[in-house]
């Protein structure tokens, strides 16, 4: 049996005795020596992880100008962070894009600027009050000249993360990169062996007020990060740490094609070898850490999972899924991984970096809920008009022009003679036409004027999936039909397109 | 190595000893893939080191001689780069690969200039060098 504390840990740092061990190495010292031979010999496990997090910013106090004002909203490089806290106080978000630049620049590029010492052009306005009197400012700032500048991230560090594949016959662009189509390539992200949560699985170690490894500073877990969701495998973290210390090298802006910015990220942990136990879970390898390759052409939050892979196939550079032999690639960096679990080390060894004990655990069951959705996207039926006139193909050019004009409405589905099925479409567009041209005995009946080539929906299909057939076949109203094909009802675009609007942004 | 086409134009430069002249002057070591020579000119297909592939070029055209360069190549700025192998999928012809410290390394002289590269890695670091 083998017992540490931190404190014993803490005094071998202080006196260069302690043994420090990356965590890839680590594999080869629990094979080899056992779970209790590893934990005898090591004292200190780090790990690290170096890649795209999204969940990422950092809060920022700019000083009081004079004469002062209350930031209502604020631009640095024309990107801007969210000034609704005090006067001077803000929090610049790393996927914030510029209003002038796009997708190209955002947030994390500021902060990658301010840890290089750039200087920031920075715009704020306010309605002024009479203690703020000031409405417009404008100056240039360095990170030296902010009172504080701390990161402070809601999540981070993913203990996994999803291969991405595409299934479909097109490319798709997502926050795991540009994903070819049947299955071009798998995109995977992680660190694998190294990373910081998989040498840890059930938090005996890692808490809350956790000392780690950010950017190149020492941070600190201030807890659980939104979406914790330790039950299936996807527990993360919420860190902080000071801006003023961090080194670009471990915290760099980053642009995914037609996506967005992100931050990249530096993170690594260090794990104490208190016991055994912990040495057995930091012995952990590659080919035992698994994660799901999953479709991401499906447009829903539930994608399918095609098959379960570990990290040492996605490391071998492909991986088979379905019969095919797929070139896997990373997002995040295994190299920047392996120097920051080396950087760690060698800061432990030179006694400049302590471990601390948590002064509260993690949660081992929270779980990640979907979102709550009090307005489902409208199926059809929710919207369709359902009093619709409509008459059969042998009715005369002459009714149809009298039921538009007495109906008010520009759309007439035209039925069968037996009235039984929707077999064409008149628009009042087309009886115009046709009254033109009346005397010409081509054109008497509906059967000759109307549209054949028939679109129609259904009650239950959603109204983007109506609209994009209404875009597709260049029409402005789709007959709603049983299937049967008998007349329920009539949708519009103009009765759908404000929802369109949201869709489409929803997509993106 | 980059292959490059020398093209001499005239007769009289293909009398004097250009080849070795270039080689004595830039130190490289050409490798000669294909030759054609005539009365009225030459032209030849050789392989050049990447590190001296300006100096040889330099020098060829200070003899007269018009050079294309058949490969075109694709640049790693190492300094945005930060290894992470998004490119390696990406690229149909496998110019990106790790080495044994997970760097990602790039393979001179095959790259067919698609851009898929370019467009995926995160830090902008890949560019299309564009010749002639
Ligand atoms: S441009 Fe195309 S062929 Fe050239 S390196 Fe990039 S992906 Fe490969
Ligand atoms: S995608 Fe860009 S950053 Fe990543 S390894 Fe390739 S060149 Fe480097």
């Amino acid at each position: 049996m083998v017992e540490k504390t931190i404190e014993e840990i803490n005094e071998r740092i202080r006196d260069g005795s302690v043994n420090v061990v990356p965590a890839d190495r680590m594999v080869e010292i629990v094979s080899e020596l056992g779970a209790e031979g590893a934990a005898r010999e090591v004292d200190v496990v780090t790990t690290g992880t170096f890649g795209a997090m999204c969940s990422s910013g950092a809060f920022l106090n700019l000083g009081h100008s004079n004469p002062p004002i209350k930031m209502q909203r604020l631009w640095l490089n024309d990107v801007e962070a969210y000034a609704g806290i005090a006067a001077v106080d803000a929090y610049l978000g790393a996927t914030q894009t510029s209003d002038i630049r796009g997708m190209e620049y955002g947030g994390a590029h500021v902060i990658e600027g301010l840890v290089s010492g750039d200087v920031i052009d920075v715009r704020a306005t306010s309605h002024g009050t009479d203690c703020y009197p000031r409405r417009n400012l404008n100056t240039r700032l360095t990170l030296d000249d902010l009172n504080q500048a701390t990161m402070c991230n809601p999540r981070n560090a993913y203990q996994r993360y999803n291969v991405a594949v595409n299934s479909s016959d097109r490319i798709i662009y997502t926050y795991m990169g540009t994903l070819l189509p049947n299955y071009g390539n798998a995109s995977y992200s992680g660190a694998g062996c190294l990373s910081p949560l998989c040498n840890d699985p059930n938090y005996e170690t890692i808490g809350m007020g956790t000392r780690i490894f950010l950017c190149g500073a020492q941070g600190y877990i201030i807890g659980s990060g939104t979406q914790h969701d330790p039950k299936s495998g996807f527990g993360n973290l919420m860190v902080t740490g000071n801006l003023k210390e961090m080194s670009r090298e471990f915290l760099r802006a980053a642009v995914f094609n037609k996506y967005g910015v992100t931050l990249y990220i530096g993170i690594g942990i260090p794990i104490p070898v208190l016991n055994e136990r912990i040495a057995a879970n930091t012995g952990v390898s590659d080919g035992e850490i698994t994660t799901d390759v999953v479709d991401y052409s499906a447009p829903s939050r539930n994608r399918p999972v095609i098959r379960k892979v570990s990290y040492a196939d996605l490391h071998s550079g492909t991986i088979d899924v379905g019969r095919k032999e797929v070139k896997t690639a990373s997002m995040s960096s295994l190299f920047m991984a392996r120097r920051i679990a080396e950087t760690l080390k060698e800061s432990i060894e030179r006694g400049e970096f302590f471990l601390s004990r948590a002064v509260d655990h993690l949660s081992l069951y929270t779980e990640f809920k979907p979102m709550k959705q009090t307005e489902g996207i409208p199926l059809v039926k929710d919207i369709m008009l359902k009093d619709v006139n409509t008459l059969g193909e042998m009715s005369t050019i002459e009714d149809a022009a009298r039921v538009i004009v007495e109906g008010d409405f520009t759309h007439l589905p035209i039925t069968s003679d037996d009235g039984k099925t929707v077999v064409g479409m008149v628009t009042a567009y087309d009886v115009s036409k046709a009254v033109a041209h009346i005397g010409d005995t081509k054109y008497e009946i509906l059967n000759d004027i109307m549209t054949r080539r028939l679109v129609t929906t259904t009650p239950d299909e959603t109204i983007d999936v109506a609209a994009r057939k209404m875009e597709k076949y260049n029409v402005s109203a789709l007959p709603v039909v049983d299937g049967n094909g008998k007349i329920l009802g009539l949708v519009r675009s103009d009765d759908i397109s404000s929802h369109i609007t949201r869709v489409k942004y929803e997509e993106y | 190595m980059t292959k490059i086409a020398v093209n001499f134009a005239s007769a009289d430069v293909i009398q004097k000893p250009n080849m070795s002249e270039v080689i004595i002057e830039t130190g490289a070591l050409l490798n000669i893939n294909w030759a054609h020579v005539t009365s009225s000119g030459g032209e030849m297909v050789i392989d050049v080191p990447d590190d001296k592939l300006e100096d040889v070029v330099k020098s060829f055209e200070e003899r007269g001689a018009h050079i294309q360069v058949l490969e075109r190549l694709v640049l790693k700025d190492d300094e945005k780069c930060i290894n992470c192998g998004a490119c390696i999928s990406m690229c149909p012809v496998g110019v990106y690969y790790y080495g044994d410290d997970w760097s990602v390394n790039v393979k001179v002289g095959v790259c067919v200039q698609c851009d898929l590269c370019v467009v995926q890695c995160p830090m902008g670091a890949l560019e299309l060098k564009l010749q002639d």
